[in-house]
């Protein structure tokens, strides 16, 4: 199956449009941003504050019973790059802007979760700003109940809190873990200790290999 | 002994006692292990079984008590070190005086004096129920939750089980009207059903009722599937078995399928006939246990030993074919539906004996 | 007998300790009992605390990350093809399956598509890993319930097609086969032919588990009407693939979702079952993993000639973008967020897998059970350890 025919992918853009229009209309301007992708997904970005209700509605307004995932993007570019930097040169010159992707944004997290519909098979991703004071969004467990064990990872990976989360205690980390991972400033400890083999050779040169071309003919004339 | 024509000391005779007493008991139990554990399950799994130790695997056995008499005894720290030690004793001698009751032939019976053990099977079933104060006191013992849960199971279950076990009988007994398990053997092979000869009177005949519950209430005595709750090895690990480990385990082992032969055992004497065959074939009475001939004395264990394996053939096919049930279906189907019926079956057995 | 006022009091008091026994959380009233992560149920190191009264859960909270691995933090240190290799390894019973979802996406970002005949192969490797896994469940389920010899059936089948995907992909548990554009080989000589077998041969698994299991008094007293999870919970879970397709949803993401996969090129039918219980989930995988035998061997009649490769430059850059993109795998809904920055390598790759949804609803449906049905319940469930942890 190649390309949707172009009357099929109108059918499915004015689907999705009409998904768009509806959140509008029941969040108002609490929908700050949104991208559509014909006959692919919908994206749709929400105010912080309206996180929660942005749930609610596409739960009871949108059809959408069905919960995905819910998790987090760090927009930030990995100051470590690919782990692959040579440990005896000085660290290269790294862009470090904060660019979002489709829907735009303005902090550097951002929520990211997904809803479908278990009678229409259309789907919503929706993605909300989360400001760094205070980290701390809305959780959707009021919405959906599902969203305990989501939360649990995204707050022990980015250490964002969820208000009115019951239980807010590391999923996968042990216990007194230090630091949250998946943050683009927690480097990745296999590559530090060892860098991705193949650019550079970390052990030193023993001394009797030297590359010294005045001791070389001796040596050989010794053996 | 007048069995041979040599009168044998007391104290030969006490050697042939013990060594027949442990032939008995260790020899089904490892035929059953060999035969039933090792190569059936296997051949039923499409699988090959031991193939290593000896012809065919035949020495695995060997290789596996040796293997684990010398492991190191391990008892856990918080565990109560007598009641862990004996408990697979007393699990143990249960099993060996079982054996005791169960006459191999005329004359090979192990007697309690001059009339021999006259209630056999009142004392089988008594001793029996020996087994489930060992399985407690090693679920108790182990200071482990597992085995704990396992022993407590195995508790509820070993005792709802034997009431149908103990009705089951009865209705054999009224049949027999006797208690001797040799006075049963002889009642059957000399009897005759709807004046047919030649195939005596076995009781899986006319009690067919009983000898399915029976042989249900075998399968849970053993805890064996579908009623090894106490030892489901997909949750309690080994259930009250967990922290036994090394000559302790052997056991539990060898008392598990020692037992097994020994029901078994019971089981083809109460209904199969036992040693014997039937007498019209070889025109003996049934008045005096004298007129059977001396060979039986060698052939009759054999055959008893033919008929125990037959059972115990279905014993393991069940096993390893059901799942398990959980507790309380199991105490349900026990309580509800076996005990009624062999009530029933004890009824309906009287009502005809006086009848016919 | 006794008096009737010395019964009323017996009554009385037997009430009041009762009551005491299961209001007051007390720890000496009831028993915590740790079930793993060491334990032949639980498929790989999964702890389940439960509080126990007697034989019945009070409460029961699954305790995972005993595998994790970090997979979202590795993808974003690999490029696109070193991605693959790692996913593989996240459900390695049906592996071919993890690989898909996450080279659509990056198939969806390029706007690239593989040409037919990759499509129907990909579908095909498909539905073999899907084959595959659910031939392991349905023996494995067995196994938790006490039948000790049908998972050794399972296992043998199992092997035959294994050795199918062996022979395609050279490897038998991790492929690592798919490539953005198509696949990395063509089929061998006389593939085609040995699949038709074997795929006769796992119709006549799938007949003699049912006459094995399904038909069993014991195991049908065991599976019905144990953790029955409605519809409308499940769905809030995000439960997927059969579970939620036993609990009477009808929607499947091979029939619901378009994607550039062979699914709607065969005649298939989707299973679902009105029940909710853990014997529904079971009969609902026996009968899907036959429909698979047949969709396999309908793409294989009409499978499509041509290259299995689309023309992708040699150091594959993704454009930026962000795609979603998540197909019906064996275990249930897997899917992967993709973030891309032009690079060589993702950004940011948000792995969606089924177990841990699945596995999420435990605390809600072993309250009140037997110790018993919550081994039946969780294997009913079907999880993966690589799965839930990634």
């Amino acid at each position: 199956m190649t390309q949707l025919s172009s009357t099929a992918e109108t059918a499915t853009d004015s689907a999705r449009e009409a998904l768009v229009a509806r959140l509008t209309e029941v969040l108002g301007d609490a929908v700050v941003g949104s991208y559509i992708k014909p006959g692919l997904d919908v994206w749709v970005r929400v105010r912080t504050d309206a996180w929660r209700a942005a749930g609610h509605a596409v739960r009871s307004h949108l059809g959408m019973d069905y919960f995905d995932f819910l998790s987090m993007i760090d927009w930030l570019p990995s100051p470590f790059g690919k782990g692959e930097d040579d440990p005896t040169e000085p660290p290269p010159e790294r862009s470090t802007e904060v660019v979002q992707g489709y829907t735009g944004g303005d902090t550097r997290f951002q929520m990211l979760a997904r809803v479908m519909s278990s009678s229409s098979h259309l789907g919503i991703t929706l993605k909300a700003d989360v400001p760094d004071e205070p980290f701390a969004v809305d959780s959707w467990i009021p919405v959906y109940a599902g969203a305990n064990w989501h939360e649990r990872e995204a707050h022990e990976m980015f250490g964002v809190s969820f208000v009115d989360h019951p239980d807010l205690r590391n999923l996968y980390l042990p216990t007194g873990f230090e630091g949250h991972p998946l943050r683009k400033d927690f480097p990745l400890l296999a590559r530090m200790v060892k860098p991705w083999p193949g650019i550079v050779d970390v052990e030193p040169i023993p001394a009797e290999f030297d590359q010294d071309a005045a001791e070389e003919p001796a040596e050989e004339a010794s053996t | 002994m007048s069995m041979l024509s040599v009168t044998v000391p007391y104290w030969g005779q006490s050697i042939f006692r013990v060594v027949g007493v442990l032939l008995a008991v260790l020899l089904p139990a490892g035929t059953f292990v060999y035969v039933y554990l090792f190569k059936m399950v296997s051949f039923m799994q499409s699988r090959l079984g031991p193939m290593e130790a000896g012809p065919y695997g035949s020495m695995q056995l060997l290789a596996e008590v040796g293997k684990f008499l010398q492991k190191e005894d391990i008892i856990p720290e918080r565990a109560d070190r007598r009641i862990f030690a004996m408990a697979p004793i007393i699990v143990m001698v249960s099993t060996f005086v079982l054996f005791i009751v169960v006459p191999f032939g005329p004359d090979a019976v192990f007697h309690g004096g001059p009339q021999g053990i006259t209630a056999g099977v009142f004392l089988a079933l008594a001793l029996s129920s020996i087994s489930v104060l060992g399985i407690l006191m090693a679920g108790w013992a182990s200071s482990n939750k597992y085995s704990l849960m396992g022993g407590l199971r195995a508790a509820g279950q070993l005792i709802a089980y034997e009431l149908p076990m103990v009705l089951s009988v009865l209705g054999v007994v009224i049949q027999a009207e006797t208690l001797d398990m040799q006075g049963i053997v002889v009642k059957q092979n000399s009897g005759s059903i709807f004046g047919i000869d030649w195939l005596g009177n076995p009781y899986i005949l006319t009690q067919f009722v009983a000898f399915v519950i029976f042989m249900i209430a075998v399968q849970a005595e053993l805890t064996q599937n579908p009623f090894d709750m106490p030892v489901a090895e997909s949750e309690l690990v080994a259930g009250y078995m967990t922290e036994y480990s090394g000559f302790r385990f052997l056991t539990f082992f060898i008392a598990e399928f020692a037992t097994a032969g020994a029901f078994c055992a019971i089981a083809s004497t109460l209904f199969l006939g036992g040693w014997g065959l039937p007498y019209s074939w070889f025109g003996w009475s049934a008045d005096s246990i004298g007129s059977v001939g001396n060979w039986m004395n060698v052939v009759g264990p054999l055959i008893l030993f033919g008929k125990m394996m037959a059972l115990g053939f279905v014993i393991f096919w069940v096993r390893f074919t059901y799942p398990r049930f959980r507790e309380d279906q199991l105490q349900k189907f026990a309580w509800k539906v076996l005990i009624p019926l062999s009530l029933a079956n004890i009824a309906v057995t009287a009502i005809l004996k006086v009848v016919f | 007998m006794t008096l009737m006022s010395d019964r009323n009091q017996l009554a009385y008091i037997a009430a009041q300790a009762a009551d005491s026994r299961v209001n007051v959380e007390i720890e000496t009233e009831g028993m915590t009992l740790n079930i793993g992560p060491q334990h032949p149920a639980t498929h790989g190191t999964l702890r389940i605390v439960a509080r126990l009264d007697g034989e019945q859960v009070v409460w029961a909270e699954p305790v995972c990350g005993y595998m994790h691995r970090g997979y979202e933090k590795l993808t974003e240190v690999r490029s696109f093809p070193q991605v693959t290799t790692l996913i593989n390894r996240i459900d390695w019973l049906g592996s071919f399956a993890n690989e898909v979802p996450f080279i659509l996406a990056a198939e969806q970002l390029m706007e690239v598509e593989a040409p037919p005949r990759a499509q129907y192969i990909r579908t095909i490797l498909f539905e073999l890993s899907r084959i595959s896994n659910i031939a392991l469940f349905l023996g494995d389920m067995a196994a938790q319930l006490g039948a000790v010899t049908p998972v050794f059936y399972a296992f043998r089948d199992r092997e035959y097609v294994l050795n199918l995907i062996e022979g395609a992909t050279g490897g038998r548990f991790h492929p690592n086969f798919d490539r953005i554009g198509g696949l990395k080989d063509d089929l061998p000589a006389g593939w085609i032919d040995e699949t038709k077998a074997v795929m006769k041969k796992m119709r006549n698994f799938c007949d003699e588990m049912e006459t094995l299991l399904v038909g069993n008094e014991i195991f049908q007293h065991r599976t019905r009407g144990i953790g029955i999870i409605p519809a409308a919970v499940a769905l809030q879970y995000g439960l997927s693939g059969a579970n939620l397709r036993a609990s009477g949803v009808d929607w499947d993401l091979r029939r619901d979702q378009p994607s550039p996969m062979a699914w709607n090129k065969a005649d298939w039918k989707v299973w679902t079952h009105p029940d909710g219980d853990s014997f529904a989930r079971y009969w609902v995988r026996l009968q899907e993993t036959r429909e698979s035998t047949r969709i396999v061997d309908q793409l294989l009649d009409s499978l499509p000639a041509g290259s299995v490769m689309a023309k992708v430059p040699r150091i594959i850059k993704v454009p930026e973008g962000e795609a979603w993109v998540s197909t019906e795998n064996p275990l249930g809904e897997m899917g992967y967020y993709v973030v891309s920055k032009g690079d060589t390598g993702p950004f940011r790759v948000k792995i969606r897998s089924a177990s841990f949804n699945n596995v999420s609803i435990s605390s809600w449906v072993l309250r009140g059970v037997y110790v018993p049905d919550v081994i039946t319940i969780l294997s009913s469930l079907y999880f993966i350890l690589g799965d839930i942890d990634r």
